[in-house]
């Protein structure tokens, strides 16, 4: 049962806190630091479905979130659907392109998937640069009449903050929900040894799939209400291959495999990058020590803090997960 | 119709190039099962020490090229040891992330250096005119030094005992072991010479077009499509791809816009993969 899971407990008072504080002293700088805590969270969150329990890396994760918040974009611009309904048409139709495509690229295995998913974010990219109805390479922008319906640009901007952090509490939910599930085993299985697994009776070509339409969903929905806070997107923002890059290094910077981890991860790597790039003579080489974190983790702890805390105190693996 | 044959031409030359460059990915995929993800920053790195010394020493640039590739032998035996060593024989997932955060820390450094925008090495050599068309010398002096490069590592592979030591470890390595071969020494050679070619190949990929530090990434995608084309550890084999995908973008460019390139090549990849999973000079059932 996840109603017995110190986890999830954990998870609604993080959100709690993250709308109380802010709210609090109206204070709009501590949010906009926490909006960019929250989609670090849930791109590292999600990418752990894949990454942590399947054992497959996905480089092009960020291809969800860009997807997501062209789609999005497009439904409020030219069709006027209103943000509640474009989000989630933006996750629904981003999730289903991930299942069609992962039924194709997800027959190949292991190493093979993780070069098809950069080929994915090259190709994405170049196909929206070159698609028409979403402004091609200048991208797409909001005018301040399409926050109207939301009651104006300064209440629109609390409510994506919102809504972005009940997508947050969401993703840590899905990784909590689909690590105690049987289709989460069904992956564990397919992360220790994909052809015991097969023996096992356990389909990992629809596992595999259905993993990886799941996993685009919420960075999906993300994208859409990220993008239509800050008012404009294109090709080059949106499919930015360093965030990209950026999510695994969270993820293993946290532990991949571990709900708390992934979060963890997420919320730590942000804070360090916006010291980084604020700090003047560090911001040219965040990239750099980003690289040089990843390197040290894979190389000497692989399970990143949350399994360093496992080794130091086993009895942990009850409550943390 | 002359235009798409002088079209073809200008990208069979081109493709020399890619050849050479996933000679290299191919070899490390083959030797050590190490998917090289360094790749398309050491590509980068081989453009700007080109022009690097292109800068301070004015002469022919094909004679920088042997600077250059033993430049790029010491670079890569750093790499190894510093990310691939300790995660040879781990699962595939360790090695690909430890190369990628190399190839983060490379362009990290490389962004703060020269930051993103465009160079290019101002060196070029009288073309050849046929008719209406030109082939500027640059595309056939490049196509030229990537098959004598690669020709050269076929005989290195095949005529020397370091070749033979090479060939042996990427066959069996316990067995190697058990004949006297170290291979740890075999490892750290086939490694360096991998990068070596990756970097002579963006050396001359920057004589023929502008570059940023970034540009590695669209050369790194078509060696990976070059090489799951030729299969893998076949050098000469990526060499005959990689001619095989310039042909391709020479006849596909004059018809539709260049930025359509990487979804061609993309869908190329994966049709390829499901089809041909162990290249096309391989019968799929074989």
């Amino acid at each position: 049962m996840i109603l017995r899971r110190p986890v999830l407990y954990l998870t609604l008072i993080t959100a709690a806190l993250f709308i109380y504080l802010p709210l609090r002293t109206n204070d709009v700088s501590l949010r906009e630091d926490l909006i960019l805590i929250a989609i670090s969270i849930i791109l590292a969150s999600n990418l752990n479905l894949m990454i942590g329990y399947t054992g497959y890396v996905n480089f092009g994760h960020i291809v969800f979130y860009g997807l997501g918040g062209y789609v999005g974009l497009y439904l409020t611009t030219v069709r006027h659907w209103n943000l509640y309904t474009a989000a989630l048409a933006a996750g629904i139709a981003v999730s289903i392109f991930a299942l069609v495509l992962g039924l194709g690229i997800l027959r190949l295995r292991g190493a093979y998937f993780a070069l098809a998913t950069i080929g994915i974010l090259q190709a994405v990219q170049s196909f929206v640069a070159n698609f028409d109805p979403f402004g091609r390479s200048t991208g797409m922008y909001l005018s301040f009449e399409n926050y109207a319906p939301l009651g104006g640009a300064m209440s629109a901007l609390w409510k994506t903050y919102y809504l972005l952090i009940g997508v947050m509490a969401l993703s840590m939910i899905l990784s909590l929900g689909v690590k105690i599930s049987k289709f989460g085993l069904g992956l564990f299985a397919i992360r220790e040894d994909e052809d015991a697994a097969v023996v096992l009776g356990v389909n990992t070509t629809t596992a595999k799939a259905i993993v990886y339409s799941l996993s685009a969903f919420l960075p999906a929905i993300a994208g859409t209400l990220m993008f239509y806070k800050n008012g404009m997107i294109d090709p080059s923002i949106a499919f930015e291959f360093i965030a990209s890059l950026e999510g695994i290094v969270m993820l293993m910077l946290g532990g991949k495999g571990t709900v708390v981890g992934a979060a963890l991860g997420g919320g730590m790597y942000e804070k360090l990058r916006s010291y980084l790039l604020t700090s003047p003579r560090l911001s040219n080489f965040h990239l750099v020590i980003a690289g040089g974190l990843l390197l040290l983790v894979i190389l000497f702890a692989p399970g990143g803090l949350i399994g360093w805390l496992y080794s130091l105190v086993p009895r942990s693996r009850k409550v943390i997960e | 119709m002359g235009g798409i044959l002088a079209s073809m031409l200008d990208g069979l030359l081109v493709g020399a190039v890619y050849g050479l460059a996933a000679m290299g990915l191919s070899l490390i995929w083959g030797v050590m099962d190490v998917i090289n993800l360094t790749h398309g920053s050491m590509i980068a790195l081989g453009m700007f020490f080109l022009y690097l010394m292109y800068s301070v020493i004015h002469t022919n640039v094909y004679v920088l090229l042997i600077p250059i590739i033993i430049g790029g032998m010491v670079l890569g035996v750093i790499v190894y040891w510093m990310a691939v060593h300790w995660v040879v024989g781990r699962s595939q997932l360790m090695s690909l992330l430890s190369t990628f955060a190399v190839n983060m820390m490379v362009i990290g450094i490389g962004t703060a250096i020269w930051s993103t925008s465009p160079y290019n090495v101002d060196f070029s050599l009288p073309g050849i005119t046929v008719g209406p068309y030109t082939f500027t010398g640059n595309h056939i002096a490049a196509a030229i030094a990537a098959v004598v490069i690669a020709l050269g590592l076929e005989l290195f592979l095949y005529r020397t005992r370091f070749g033979k030591a090479i060939r042996a470890v990427s066959d069996n390595r316990d067995a190697a072991e058990l004949m006297g071969i170290s291979s740890t020494g075999v490892l750290t050679l086939a490694f360096a010479i991998g990068i070596a070619l990756a970097i002579a190949s963006g050396a001359l990929v920057s004589t023929l077009f502008p570059f940023t530090i970034l540009s590695g990434a669209v050369y790194q995608l078509k060696s990976f499509v070059v090489t799951v084309l030729a299969g893998l550890g076949k050098p000469l084999g990526a060499l005959i791809a990689g001619l095989l995908l310039g042909l391709l973008e020479g006849v596909v460019t004059p018809f539709i816009a260049v930025s359509w390139v990487p979804l061609i090549e993309f869908g190329l990849f994966v049709v390829v993969l499901i089809f041909f999973p162990r290249g096309i000079f391989v019968r799929a059932n074989a």
